[in-house]
């Protein structure tokens, strides 16, 4: 017989629709906040007012005799058990940690600071509660402004530290051997453009507050906590507390949404822990978004200083970056790493011969910073495509043609950068023609000199980004030559079941984004089996016990590709039951689409499902083979991945009001091989939203007290539908070389590409008027500024990383 | 204390709550109905919307003494006794409405009293119809387009 055997489609780039609606749809959740247990108490928190004060007495005693209060304690109650609040990221051998309580003990460090805790039987009752609680305080200067706050004489945000500079980290392409020394490109340069640029300071606002339960039970405790990282929770739990690691469970069961938000380790997790350990009885702490937005970390907060050198033809021939960068008042845990990562990224796309980037971290009286969403790359996108822009400008070339000339070619890959980092695989061309083409650029060009002429009172303006990223956090190696605490490894398990379906185990823990669909399409390919068939474990340390958990757009380029290890080491195994069954020779299989067949011989076959069911009878078994398909693999990636792609956008700036309206957005990403188109436009879309409200939107501002004066949704502006455009994305598909499905990360790139793109715009737009920079998020009242302001453009006072003072004020940076 | 008699999705309870207790709270708490969640504080983020008396509310802006003698429906009580999906529940799967989940029985419940006030919206309809609930993972976009599909589907 030599029939066709009708072959199932491949499952890897399918449109699946999502496993994981039919429970969230429907209201049949999972969220900590929804947990009840017998017994359970509630804990509020009282945090600090202050932004900087030394804590002279509490007095808890009137809290203690409310209704419903167990108990109520203060940092004295835990400073000699509680440590410090992780920080796994020493990013130099000489960076300056003085240690983070989770409850104040001496001094609080910046508004939101946790003081106190009640605990009682009911939420109502321990909220209530707080107010029987008095605190004196006596008052210290707020640190606010990062550069006052290195300079002599400065106020010590920590009395246990000589300077607010954490740490000074440096990368210097000539002593490093990648390029050529900085200061040769800096002092031969035929052209020269220097900017500083504001990243100003972001809430990653996930939409489900943090919560955590705690369950102790004898020397065991179980955590549920709303968290990207249950494995490295419950290492950092143990670590921290003294408790032995097997008697530690975490569970991140539905989680809603992260961003980077939900990577470090809370004092609010330490102090439940403590309080359930301490009473014996299971507790409950869910944040109010208020709490959130003022306690949970933030992101971005850089002043960046950048020098770019050129040739008068336009070949870029040196880059300078300095940054300061907000470490806020404490470094939680991945905090100094964030600017560091994106030490990579400044160079982008560009062959530059010479770099040097320098970071400072620095201490003030804020909320700490931490991971949100591109975590140091998008400021690095930001400040390269910015700078591109002004160079056109300054060469009078067109900012596409400047691009064109320095990005890597195609051929051109692999390609080792200026920092070190090797790009596999990469088409700039292809994504930015199709991106020109899908926009229509030629005409919005020829319709904006048309407004130009006529004066039109709505101006549009036109920006790029063609930008790249590392993603895939991370090969372990660099990671150790980063200094940072851990690997970057992930685990997978798969389990054969004998009824021929299957379950994956994964360390990679989601939060919305799709594992469970994406992961399924894997298994089902690799196997032959179907798609429906396979059951997703994750986020529970005690069914996958092994992990490093989501961030960084990992989970597929580095989650993803551990489940393939695992899978082909089932076949490996299955193949030698296989073998035995059809009585041949194991070189003679060919295994597809869940099948064994002899080679050459039709009709003679065996598919997994009776294997499986072989190896749970286990009566009929090769000698030696033990009975199971079981199979793990830990995988480490060989390098980063690098999605690249070109965005386009369009904005319409009314020059009377302000007003930016984005006309067209146009994104062309390359993630490599798509598993689920669906999903990658998802994360793209939502990228997206975030990176154009950094532009537009968003910003945290403090006063000159050092308070949070964004700190609910009515003034952290979080972008509605209303306030967006449809999107228009496509993709380019070039496959990266370094793993076995060639696949990029998705997770973040439409966060880091976006920013650039729309303040170009904006620029582009209003530079007839003398303008040559903007202040983010550029508000109708900044752009209005910028338009009928007078003098020199560019953003330098006036923001939050600069001081509270200045930032109320809403100066639309119009200041030298 | 005060007694309330309120019917939530086709369940008639009878209970005492206090004066100040929101709605949202007696749903979660007293009921167990923990399918309607809490984003904030401020009636921003509308993840607790909810239908009270066929209208959408958002049920941390409403006393639970204030629902006394109503109707109240929520994400639970939309899909029918065989499992069967509400349209606007099917469109947000199709249409790839969701990722983290948390704001979408919010949405659900606006998207439903949108298209009931204005059953053929445009996009800028949509968009401004749900302005008061936000998302953090979609970027709106296949939000609006689950409207406009359940839209389309309607009967």
């Amino acid at each position: 017989m030599t029939t066709v055997e009708e072959r199932p489609a491949p499952e890897i780039g399918q449109a699946r629709l999502r496993k994981e609606d039919a429970h969230l749809i429907t209201g049949r959740t999972t969220w900590t906040d929804n947990m009840t247990l017998p017994g359970m108490l509630h804990l509020a928190i009282l945090r600090s007012p202050m932004a900087h004060a030394t804590l002279t007495s509490i007095d808890t005693s009137e809290a203690v005799g409310r209704p419903g209060v167990v108990a109520v304690f203060t940092g004295q109650d835990f400073k000699d058990v509680q440590g410090d609040v992780p920080c796994a990221w020493p990013v130099t051998e000489d960076m300056v940690n003085p240690g983070a309580p989770s409850l104040a003990v001496n001094q609080v460090n910046f508004a939101g600071e946790c003081v106190a805790v009640v605990v009682a039987r009911t939420k109502a009752e321990a909220q209530d509660a707080l107010e029987g609680i008095d605190v004196d305080y006596e008052p210290l200067p707020p640190v606010l402004d990062m550069e006052a706050a290195i300079a002599d004489g400065a106020t010590l945000v920590h009395p246990n530290t000589e300077s607010n500079r954490s740490y000074t980290w440096v990368f210097d392409s000539g002593a490093a051997g990648t390029g050529a020394p900085i200061d040769d490109a800096l002092s031969g340069a035929e052209v020269t453009v220097r900017r500083r640029f504001i990243q100003q300071r972001l809430i990653p606002a996930f939409m489900e507050p943090r919560s955590v339960v705690v369950q102790p039970s004898g020397d065991n405790v179980t955590v549920w906590s709303s968290t990207q990282i249950p494995h490295i929770l419950r290492v950092m739990l143990a670590l921290t507390l003294g408790i032995p690691e097997q008697k530690v469970r975490v569970i991140a069961p539905d989680v809603g949404g992260g961003f980077g938000g939900k990577i470090p380790v809370t004092p609010e997790e330490i102090i439940s822990v403590l309080v359930a350990r301490r009473l014996n009885k299971p507790v409950k702490y869910t944040e109010s978004r208020s709490e959130s937005l003022m306690s949970a970390h933030h992101g971005r907060d850089q002043i960046q200083d950048i020098t770019i050198t050129a040739t008068r033809d336009g070949t870029v021939t040196g880059l300078d970056v300095h940054l300061l960068a907000d470490m806020g008042a404490y470094l939680r845990l991945v905090g100094p790493g964030v600017p560091i990562l994106g030490a990579f990224m400044f160079n982008a796309i560009y062959k530059i011969p010479a770099y040097r980037f320098t970071c400072e971290g620095i201490f003030t009286t804020k909320t700490p910073t931490d991971a949100y969403r591109g975590a140091g790359r998008p400021e690095a996108t930001f400040a390269i495509e910015r700078i591109m822009d002004e160079l056109a400008v300054e060469l009078g070339m067109d900012p596409m043609a400047l691009r064109r000339k320095n990005w890597i070619a195609h051929e051109e890959f692999p390609f080792t950068t200026v920092a070190g980092l090797t790009y596999d695989s990469g088409n700039y061309e292809a994504a930015t023609d199709k991106a020109l083409e899908l926009i229509g650029w030629d005409d919005l060009r020829a319709e904006q000199q048309k407004r130009r002429d006529s004066n039109d009172p709505v101006q549009l303006g036109l920006g790029i980004s063609t930008f790249t990223e590392m993603c895939g956090l991370a090969p372990s190696r660099v990671l150790g030559s980063l200094s940072y605490g851990a690997g970057g490894w992930e685990h997978a398990a798969i389990r054969m079941l004998p009824t021929g379906k299957v379950e994956v185990v994964t360390g990679s823990s989601p939060h919305g984004q799709g594992h469970e669909t994406a992961f399924a399409q894997i298994v089902a390919d690799r196997l032959g089996v179907a798609f429906d068939d396979v059951e997703l474990i994750h986020g529970d340390t005690a069914s996958s016990h092994k992990g490093l958990d989501t961030y960084g757009s990992r989970s597929l380029a580095v989650g993803g590709i551990a489940i393939v290890k695992a899978a082909d080491k089932v076949i490996e195994k299955a193949r030698k039951i296989a073998a035995h069954l059809l009585e041949a020779n194991e070189e003679d299989l060919e295994f597809a689409d869940g099948k064994f067949r002899v080679a050459g011989s039709p009709g003679s076959e065996v598919g997994m499902a009776d294997i499986a069911l072989a190896v749970f009878a286990a009566h009929n078994l090769p000698d030696g083979v033990e009975p199971s398909l079981d199979s793990d693999a830990t995988y480490d990636p060989e390098n980063f991945s690098f999605p690249h792609g070109t965005h386009l956008c369009a904005v319409e700036v009314d020059t009377e009001t302000g007003m930016t309206k984005i006309r067209k957005y146009v994104c062309v990403d390359d993630v490599g091989t798509p598993v689920n188109p669906l999903i990658i436009e998802g994360q793209v879309h939502g990228g997206l939203a975030q990176g154009i409200a950094q532009a537009l939107f968003e910003e945290a501002v403090y006063d000159d007290g050092g308070n949070l004066t964004t700190g609910t949704f009515v003034d952290y502006t979080l972008p509605s539908a209303a306030d967006l455009p449809s999107f228009t994305t496509d993709r380019t598909e070039t496959p990266s070389t370094t793993n076995p499905l060639g696949v990029k990360g998705v997770g973040e790139a439409g966060t880091i590409a976006s920013t650039p793109a729309v303040i170009n715009a904006v620029v582009d737009a209003i530079r007839q008027f003398g303008v040559n920079d903007i202040r983010m998020p550029a508000t109708p009242e900044r752009v209005w500024r910028a338009i009928h302001g007078a003098g020199d453009q560019r953003a330098a006072a006036g923001t939050n990383a600069y001081g509270g003072a200045s930032t109320s004020t809403s100066d639309g940076g119009n200041d030298a | 204390m005060t007694k309330i008699n309120v019917k939530v999705d086709g369940v008639a309870y009878s209970d005492e709550v206090e004066p100040r207790t929101l709605l949202v709270y007696y749903l979660r708490e007293q009921l167990g109905k923990v399918g309607t969640v809490v984003g904030c504080d401020t009636s921003n983020c509308g993840a607790c919307t909810v239908e009270l008396d066929g209208r959408s509310v958002k049920s941390c802006t409403v006393l639970a003494v204030q629902a006394d003698g109503g109707e109240v429906t929520t994400v639970e009580g939309l899909a029918g006794p065989d499992g069967t999906l509400d349209r606007v529940q099917q469109a947000f799967h199709e249409q790839h409405g969701l990722q983290c989940g948390f704001c979408t029985p919010g949405m659900i419940m606006a998207v439903r009293d949108l298209l009931r006030e204005n059953p053929n919206p445009s996009e800028a309809e949509i968009r401004e119809g749900i302005e008061g609930n936000l998302c953090r993972c979609t970027g709106y976009q296949n939000i609006v387009r689950a409207a406009q599909a359940a839209a389309g589907a309607k009967a």
